[in-house]
């Protein structure tokens, strides 16, 4: 086969480059082998079962570690899920999508005396699989309050917080504007990070504690407003995550080929079968957190053959941690750090290349192009430069707006708005965007609600 | 959920673990961190006659076993070296502060009457809910006549049992030495003596290793050592042995025991209570890791309980006791042989070498196209389960039944036993 050369290599975009079976490796089996029995045992006897152990206070849901891992070396199970769920009802998701790198695991004592942490992370999925092969609840509702809540966005914010209730003894109702709940764990996570659709696994169990009442494909804005809610329900809590996405801000962005990346493995989480999903054969990612990574990853995982990341800064200024960047480099992805996209240069409408200038720090440390840069070909360039919130729904036709700040909700400490009875957590508030983040704003906003609705009972 | 309450002997705890007579007992400020950590009762450290006992410093030495720490512990201490009056006025305010727990007073004074009468009266006041006599400390005591000293003589036990029901109404727990060739004849003194219970075992004889520069024992108290209470993980199955021998001697038969000795974990406890024991102690393990181990505890036998439809500890308590017998009685015409998972093998060969060097030749050690495969003879395998427990891979190696079940016969029917009873 000859192809032109004069005008530039045409897009190459297709699907079911690899045979059957390589989808199934790439994307229904873990990235991250789970421990069998034996291997679980002699990890669990690792733990020294510190006092006030760090690796507690670097987990953001406070997780009391060196017990549930003591739990597992004397057989107790349940009891090891249950201690995990009680502060992190996300725990079987959050074993698998955490950052352990740079949370828990940085903190193990054991890094000090031989640099290699207990394996806190598949301890924790050890455990709380186990739980969920049962298909066990370990928690109880509290006797019913009455007081209803509306919970909007069903992701990993919205959910913790609606559980909390549910146990709390208060009656839950969550809007959801897709069709499925899970948000991002459903929608935006790397599929081999959650194979065999195990983020509706963890759905079911969640909701399984009863008192959550899930009405999806209802969005606010859309179909009711914030105003409308409060009237509604005792409280509210919003959970609705990052709508919008960064724009390039380069030429050539509103080229065929030129795509969002978040979108885009919202489309192949869904897919049922990845061979259908088209994906070019050189691919370019622009960005440099865990979403260029996951795009890198899982296009190359559809057959990409090369596939770049081209990040504005270098290894260390990465958003995605340096075992993300390992990962994605041992899956073949190839990283080009300072550099920055200039134009996506295009043919007959569709991308073909794009170009990038070099970069660096200029004395007082900002960044600054130097002039000289390359050009990649690229059948696809995706956009992976971060994921924006946007305030219409919860603006939408209200008297009293809610108060937004840099760009997110603004929470105090206890995650309650600007409005009375109004509280917010996860992506859609300040802070770091992890699931495990937005499951403990969740909770904490749960016990806010609690003691809210019970301060109000008391006045009346 | 099952109900982990328990009433032994009248003192009613909220769970059977309570902590030993022992530093972790000490003083209110410790006992009280472990009632709010959930332990269900204590027995604090033994009270003695004023003045206070004066302690040395180097007070422990350990076993550590690869990389397990104190698997073993000893220790050269001695009762409470604080003055009685503290100890009675910090138990009387613990036990009104935490009704719900069960307080046990540890006892330890000189053999004679009136010493256990007068101290006797001055702990009822406190409002405890029973006492322990310590027989059992095999160290610095024993030298004056108390602890092992008289926990090693019969007599003796038996008769401070009686002095002490006969001068209270509290229930009397005897806490027994296992330094004694048979742990039945302190315990059916003390049964003897009227004492509502017995808790065992307390610490064994033993020097845990020798400093070799020093040329001296350890723990090393200036260049000099003594031997010490042993007890930790390592003592556990010598503790099981003394309490399923109380719970199945017809004397003793029935008699309530709190079991301790190498408890760490909610399962230590379970096999503790299946033998027999109404309530178990701890120490080592709160010594090692802190007072939170009880949430583990409480929890595990809780859920393991559920798993097996245990409702509450009554029905699992004594459960194993009519499985414990005598050899003579064991089946001999049970067989069982090894079965090596080759899924599972890493063909380190310890099972072949174990077998072939100290057991039955019943291990090939075959090579099939070069790689290396062990397989049971079974003809030659006697059962004995060596390879099974040095095979560094857990499940690898299990016993399986052998050949055709033959009806049981033990060994008074044996036909190789000279002395067998004849059969009709
Ligand atoms: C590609 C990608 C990969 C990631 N990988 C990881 C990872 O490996 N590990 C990790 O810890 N974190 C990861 N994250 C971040 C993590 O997914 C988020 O921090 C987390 O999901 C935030 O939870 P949330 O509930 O706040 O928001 P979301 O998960 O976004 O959930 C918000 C929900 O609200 C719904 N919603 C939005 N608007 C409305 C409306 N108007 N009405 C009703 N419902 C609405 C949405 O449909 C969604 O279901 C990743 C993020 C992305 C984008
Ligand atoms: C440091 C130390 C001090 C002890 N002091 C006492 C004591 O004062 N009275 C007593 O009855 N037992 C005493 N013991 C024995 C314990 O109560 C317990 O019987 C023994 O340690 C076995 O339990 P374990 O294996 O859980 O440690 C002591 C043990 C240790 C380790
Ligand atoms: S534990 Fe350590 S610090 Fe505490 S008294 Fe003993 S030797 Fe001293």
């Amino acid at each position: 086969m000859s192809r032109k050369m004069t005008t530039g290599p045409a897009p190459d975009i297709a699907a079911g480059r690899l045979p059957a079976e390589a989808y199934l490796a790439n994307f229904e089996a873990d990235a991250k082998e789970p421990l069998d029995v034996s291997q679980a045992v002699v990890e669990a006897s690792r733990c020294y079962f510190c006092y006030d152990a760090p690796c507690i206070e670097a987990c953001p849901t406070g997780i009391d570690i060196p017990n549930f891992i003591r739990k597992i070396q004397t057989g107790n199970l349940k009891g090891s899920a249950t201690t995990i769920l009680e502060q992190n009802i996300f725990g079987g998701a959050c074993a698998r999508v955490c950052p352990t790198e740079v949370l828990c695991e940085r903190a193990c004592v054991r890094n000090l005396a031989e640099d290699k942490p207990v394996a806190i992370g598949l301890l924790q999925r050890y455990a709380t699989d186990f739980l969920f092969e049962r298909g066990i609840q370990p928690f109880q509702r509290a006797p019913r309050t009455g007081k209803r809540i509306a919970v909007v966005g069903g992701g990993p914010a919205g959910l913790s917080c609606a559980h909390r209730l549910a146990m709390l003894g208060h009656d839950v109702t969550v809007f959801e504007a897709r069709p499925k709940l899970g948000g991002l764990n459903e929608y935006g996570i790397a599929a081999y990070k959650v194979p065999q659709d195990f983020a509706q696994t963890e759905v079911e169990f969640v909701l399984s504690i009863g008192g959550i009442e899930a009405r999806t494909g209802v969005a606010l804005g859309r179909d009711m407003s914030l105003a409308q809610l409060r009237q509604d329900f005792d409280a509210v809590f919003l959970g609705i995550g990052l709508a919008g996405v960064n724009a390039l801000q380069a030429e050539g962005e509103g080229l065929q080929g030129v795509i969002d990346a978040v979108a885009y493995i919202a489309e192949l989480r869904q897919a049922k079968d990845k061979a259908r999903l088209p994906v070019g054969r050189r691919v370019v990612v622009i960005g440099g957190g865990n979403t260029a990574i996951d795009i890198a990853v899982q296009t190359k995982r559809l057959g990409a053959e090369d596939v770049t990341i081209v990040y504005r800064r270098g290894p260390e200024h990465m958003g995605a941690t340096w075992h993300e960047q390992e990962f994605a480099q041992v899956n073949g992805v190839k990283i080009k750090h300072w550099a920055r996209p200039v134009r996506v240069i295009g043919e007959n409408g569709r991308a073909t290349q794009a170009e990038f200038e070099y970069t660096a720090l200029d004395a007082g440390g900002r960044l600054v192009g130097t002039n000289s840069g390359f050009v990649i070909p690229a059948d696809q360039v995706f956009k992976a430069i971060g994921q924006t919130f946007i305030a219409d729904p919860v603006l939408a036709g209200a008297a009293e707006p809610l108060e937004i700040r840099n760009g997110r909700i603004l929470v105090d400490q206890a995650r309650a708005t600007s409005l009375p009875g109004v509280y917010a957590g996860g992506d859609c508030v300040s802070g770091v965007d992890l699931t495990v983040a937005a499951v403990e704003d969740g909770k904490i906003a749960a016990h806010s609600i609690d003691r809210f609705l019970r301060g109000l009972q008391a006045a009346a | 959920m099952a109900d982990l309450r328990s009433n032994f002997v009248g003192i009613k705890s909220p769970n059977p673990f309570w902590l030993a007579s022992a530093p972790p007992t000490d003083k209110e400020y410790n006992v009280v961190r472990a009632f709010k950590a959930g332990w269900g009762g204590v027995v604090w450290k033994t009270l003695g006659e004023d003045p206070p006992v004066v302690n040395s410093s180097s007070r422990y030495g350990a076993i550590h076993y690869g990389p397990d720490r104190m698997i073993g512990f000893n220790n050269i201490e001695l009762i409470s070296d604080r003055p009685l009056e503290i100890n009675l006025r910090e138990i009387k305010q613990v036990k009104r502060d935490w009704p719900d727990r069960a307080m046990v007073v540890s006892l330890m004074v000189p053999c004679e009457e009136t010493s256990w009468k007068s101290i006797l009266a001055r702990v009822e006041e406190t409002g405890a809910d029973a006492v322990e006599l310590n027989f059992g400390c095999p160290h610095g005591m024993s030298e004056r006549g108390m602890g092992s000293a008289v926990g090693q003589v019969p007599e003796y036990v038996e008769m401070v049992a009686r002095w002490c029901k006969a001068h209270t109404r509290m229930p009397v727990l005897v806490k027994l030495t296992p330094n004694v060739t048979s742990i039945l004849g302190p315990a059916r003194a003390a049964a003897a003596g009227g004492a509502d219970g017995v808790s065992l075992i307390n610490t064994i004889n033993s020097i845990t290793g020798v400093d070799l520069d020093e040329m001296a024992p350890q723990p090393t108290v200036d260049g000099k050592g003594t031997h010490g209470g042993y007890c930790g993980p390592a003592v556990k199955p010598i503790a099981l042995h003394m309490v399923a021998e109380i719970a199945r001697d017809p004397k003793t038969r029935g008699l309530p025991i709190s079991g301790i000795g190498g408890i760490a974990t909610w399962r230590d406890a379970a096999e503790f209570m299946a033998l027999g024991a109404g309530t178990v102690q701890v120490c080592t393990a709160a010594m090692h890791y802190g007072f939170k181990i009880v949430d583990d505890m409480i929890d595990g036998l809780s859920n393991w309980m559920d798993e097996k439809g245990y409702a509450s500890l009554d029905q699992l308590v004594g459960r194993a006791v009519p499985n414990v017998t005598d050899w003579q009685y064991l089946n001999l015409n049970y067989k069982i042989v090894a079965r090596i998972d080759p899924e599972l093998c890493i063909t380190c060969g310890l099972c072949h070498i174990a077998c072939e060097d100290t057991a039955h030749q019943a291990i090939a050690a075959l090579k099939n196209e070069g790689k290396r495969r062990y397989e049971v003879i079974d003809a030659e395998c006697v059962g004995c389960n060596l390879c099974m427990h040095v095979c560094p891979v857990p499940g690898c190696i299990t016993m399986m039944k052998y050949g055709e079940s033959e009806p049981y016969l033990n060994w008074t029917q044996h036909p190789a036993n000279p002395m067998r009873k004849a059969a009709e």
